[in-house]
């Protein structure tokens, strides 16, 4: 009888917290969808929202999803060759670079952008151009994709492969693309899903990076939940959920498969 | 070109990158927090001024209620999905987890549509309950953005524990709370600490949902936002940037050599 009132405790806990995060969830998707939210949903389902978003706030969608390929592009580019030579190369200095590549996971956003302006914010050319989001989106991602990377190698015996390919006289550059790229892919797929995940809803650096004609979508959610109606804010919140969360589960599949290669 | 060779030069677009858009960002970021009139002395006026130091007295204070909220909430829901199966707990897990992928605006926007003005709570309640702008709005915010965080670290530290010490421990008469006390969370304690320093440091530097939610609250991050944009007072904003990602870095390096690993997802 103790142990399932213990139990009981328990479910009420758990249930209370899924309530808590899934209730307003549900209230935002529905709002979305209201056509009066103060009436409340008898007042009719309706797109009408939705459409006026796409309207409103296309751009920032589609500059999103620009900046995230973009993201991939160069964290593939930086982290893959990085990440093979953290792997064969171990020692004081990879694990300092490791480490130090890996500061933007603990630094807030917002000081990395103070950061970034203060050194850069001068070159108007670049400080008004989207490459510099794309580089605080780099810098918060980059850490994802190595480590995801770096993983996956670190749990095979690289070395020994490579000698043998070596002898059968493969060049560096052909090793790394025959042995090493096609191993790390669960790696690579893990980091790169994460890397897709982060980009389209990182905030913090993103805000301060942002200019008036480039805001990306997470930028245009805090715009619109500043300036306008609910429905309005709770529609657009509603196309970054049909974005983010199948993002999210592949991204936690892949991640959980790139896991069980490693270990 | 030698294997060595090859090797090193895998890591000069690395090396390069984080020196140039990492290294001397945060360089340039401490000399400007010693170039106002004050010098150096800026990061004793953090303490001295009663503007700061309040604002850092009560981020802090907000900070650890959501640790300790979090810690509570997510421990017993992550032991109680880890030790039982039953038939939904699959969406139970995934409700949980959800909001990992979520910025910290959106949540600001969820904790509005339950305790705004138009929120679900002043809807069904008598009266007039309004609190997604007030503190308890932003501990409730914090909370949403820390709960799936703690909640993953203690499932993967959950499934490490051995069930048959609990069993023993019950065999041998011991009630459920000493189970817990005595067994369970000396097993789970250096990934509970993780879990928190985790929470705290996230809740430290939150600047998405005290965007959305602190319009009215000196919490740090706001205050640094303000300082750099309304006031134009660089050297302080780069003075409490450098301080608020000294003390979040060291509490994750805390973090990780007690887990091992950091989950850390969404801004």
């Amino acid at each position: 009888m103790i142990k399932s009132k213990t139990k009981l405790l328990q479910l009420t806990v758990t249930l209370t917290a899924c309530a808590f995060l899934f209730i307003p969830t549900v209230m935002s998707v529905m709002a979305g969808v209201t056509a009066n939210y103060f009436k409340g949903i008898s007042s009719g389902v309706t797109l009408k929202w939705v459409f006026q978003v796409w309207e409103l706030y296309a751009d920032s969608i589609f500059l999103s999803l620009w900046l995230a390929l973009a993201c991939l592009v160069v964290t593939l580019i930086i982290g893959l060759p990085a990440a093979y030579g953290l792997a064969r190369h171990p020692g004081w200095f990879s694990r300092i670079l490791e480490e130090f590549i890996s500061l933007p996971l603990a630094v807030p956003g917002l000081a990395l952008a103070l950061a970034l302006l203060q050194l850069y914010g001068t070159m108007k050319g670049f400080r008004t151009s989207w490459t510099f989001i794309l580089v605080g989106h780099v810098l918060y991602t980059l850490p994802f994709m190595v480590r995801s990377i770096l993983a996956v190698l670190a749990a095979m015996d690289l070395k020994t492969l490579e000698e043998a390919a070596a002898s059968l006289g493969a060049s560096p550059a052909k090793r790394f693309f025959n042995i090493v790229v096609p191993n790390a892919m669960p790696g690579i797929l893990a980091g790169a899903l994460t890397v897709v995940t982060l980009s389209i809803g990182e905030f913090n650096l993103t805000w301060m990076l942002h200019t008036p004609y480039l805001k990306t979508l997470p930028v245009g959610l805090a715009d619109s939940y500043a300036s306008m109606r609910l429905e309005i804010a709770s529609a657009y919140t509603l196309i970054f959920f049909i974005m983010i969360v199948p993002l999210l589960m592949a991204m936690q599949w892949a991640s959980s498969r790139a896991q069980r290669i490693a270990n | 070109m030698t294997n060595r060779t090859f090797v090193v030069l895998c890591l000069v677009p690395l090396f390069i990158f984080s020196i140039a858009f990492l290294a001397l960002p945060l360089i340039r970021l401490f000399l400007a927090s010693g170039e106002s009139a004050a010098g150096w002395s800026i990061y004793l006026d953090i303490l001295r001024k009663p503007r700061y130091l309040n604002t850092l007295i009560l981020t802090v204070l907000v900070s650890l209620a959501t640790t300790f909220a979090a810690l509570g909430v997510s421990t017993t829901a992550g032991m109680f999905l880890a030790r039982n199966q039953f038939k939904g707990r699959g969406v139970l897990l995934s409700i949980l987890t959800l909001p990992l992928a979520f910025p910290g605006v959106v949540i600001g926007f969820l904790i509005i549509l339950l305790g705004g003005r138009q929120g679900l709570i002043n809807q069904i309640t008598p009266g007039h309950v309004v609190f997604a702008y007030s503190i308890l709005g932003l501990f409730l915010g914090y909370l949403y953005f820390s709960i799936p965080r703690v909640l993953l670290t203690v499932m993967a530290a959950a499934e490490k524990l051995d069930p048959s010490l609990e069993e023993a421990a019950r065999t041998l008469g011991a009630s459920p709370y000493r189970v817990v006390k005595d067994v369970i969370l000396p097993g789970l304690m250096p990934s509970l600490i993780a879990a928190g320093a985790i929470a705290f440091a996230t809740a430290m530097g939150a600047f998405g949902t005290a965007f959305t939610l602190a319009t009215n609250i000196d919490v740090l991050p706001m205050v640094i936002y303000t300082e750099f944009t309304l006031s134009a007072n660089i050297a302080m904003a780069a003075a409490l940037s450098i301080s608020l990602g000294l003390v979040t870095w060291v509490l994750l390096l805390v973090a990780r050599s007690l887990s091992g690993t950091t989950v850390a997802a969404g801004g």
